[in-house]
């Protein structure tokens, strides 16, 4: 059926739109679960470390985007 | 007054919130052309069309939403955070760059006008209109599908959520159903990207919370760390326009 098909496409498209955006974030996230139970000490700052990381996805890819775009 | 009250009705207003602007964004979308099936084809079709996607969705959310209560809460909270973090960053990064102008914004009108060419091409039914159902069913199928993931995931999350999260949701619908029932053509005047602005930024923070407890992290302020966040994603967002449209005329001038 054509629409199941529509819709496997807009659920992928719901969550990808720039490959390497997306890549980019579950890497961190990877990292983020990897290393966040094992860093006991430094649990206070595991939380803003995890925000940083995203923003600065956020920030390089539109930033890309944008000095690509002549 | 009591702390974790005032914790709890954090959580309930964000959830809410963030239901109700994401569901109001993919309800704009979906109206546009149930309106133009409706007004070409006729409304039999096109409503019957739409009602029948909104019942097998409203399935999907009442099957899936309690059996996502029975895996443990750290679990979902990571499935469902890294998910809500790719949809919302997702949104916040095309409403930075539609905000600068490096991309064209969502036009309602013109949607409509290409989806009614279509429709008058498509020849007449005689009786029940299989086409005007078929595109209505689609349409809300497809957008529907958008507002179940946002449902489901910031329900998810905690006791009592996936209500709020319905209730968000069906009040969106409500809304935008009341105003095209009333004016009878696409809400163009609703400013789409400022919407997907906000829902980005409130799914970003919530995907960001959510991923961080479900991997052990111990947020300062706790729940409060949500608004904190929320406020932090929207200053970069907020400044991100401004410099993304002068980096952009910077290399133009280079190029």
């Amino acid at each position: 059926m054509r629409w199941i098909k529509s819709i496997a496409r807009e659920i992928y498209g719901l969550f990808v739109d720039d490959g390497s955006f997306a890549i980019a974030i579950l890497v961190w996230l990877g990292l983020a679960v990897a290393v966040v139970p094992h860093a006991a000490s430094s649990a206070r700052w595991a939380g803003p470390a995890l925000f940083a990381g995203l923003a600065l996805i956020l920030i390089a890819s539109v930033l890309r985007f944008a000095r690509r775009r002549k | 007054m009591d702390l974790s009250l005032g914790h709890e009705a954090t959580r309930l207003w964000t959830t809410l919130v963030a239901s109700f602007l994401a569901s109001l964004v993919e309800c704009v979308e979906a109206l546009t052309v149930v309106l133009a099936v409706g007004s070409v084809r006729g409304w039999p079709g096109a409503l019957a069309g739409a009602a029948t996607a909104l019942g097998v969705l409203a399935g999907i959310v009442a099957a899936v939403g309690p059996a996502l209560t029975r895996i443990p809460l750290h679990l979902v909270q990571l499935a469902v955070g890294a998910m809500i973090l790719l949809f919302g960053m997702r949104w916040l990064r095309k409403a930075i760059l539609r905000s600068a102008g490096l991309i064209a914004l969502h036009n309602e009108q013109a949607a409509y006008a290409k989806n009614t060419a279509a429709l008058r091409g498509a020849g007449v039914a005689r009786g029940w209109d299989r086409l005007a159902f078929a595109v209505a069913f689609n349409i809300t199928m497809l957008e529907g599908t958008e507002v179940v993931f946002i449902v489901i995931a910031l329900g998810a999350s905690g006791r009592g959520l996936m209500w709020t999260a319905s209730l968000g949701a069906i009040a969106a619908l409500l809304t935008i159903s009341a105003l095209g029932v009333a004016l009878h053509r696409p809400l163009a005047r609703v400013p789409e990207n400022t919407l997907k602005f906000v829902v980005g930024v409130l799914l970003s923070a919530f995907g960001t919370f959510w991923v961080g407890e479900g991997a052990g992290t111990v947020w300062p302020g706790n729940d409060l760390a949500v608004p904190a966040l929320m406020a932090a994603y929207l200053v970069i967002a907020l400044c991100l326009v401004p410099v993304c449209r002068s980096v952009a005329r910077a290399d133009a001038v280079e190029g």
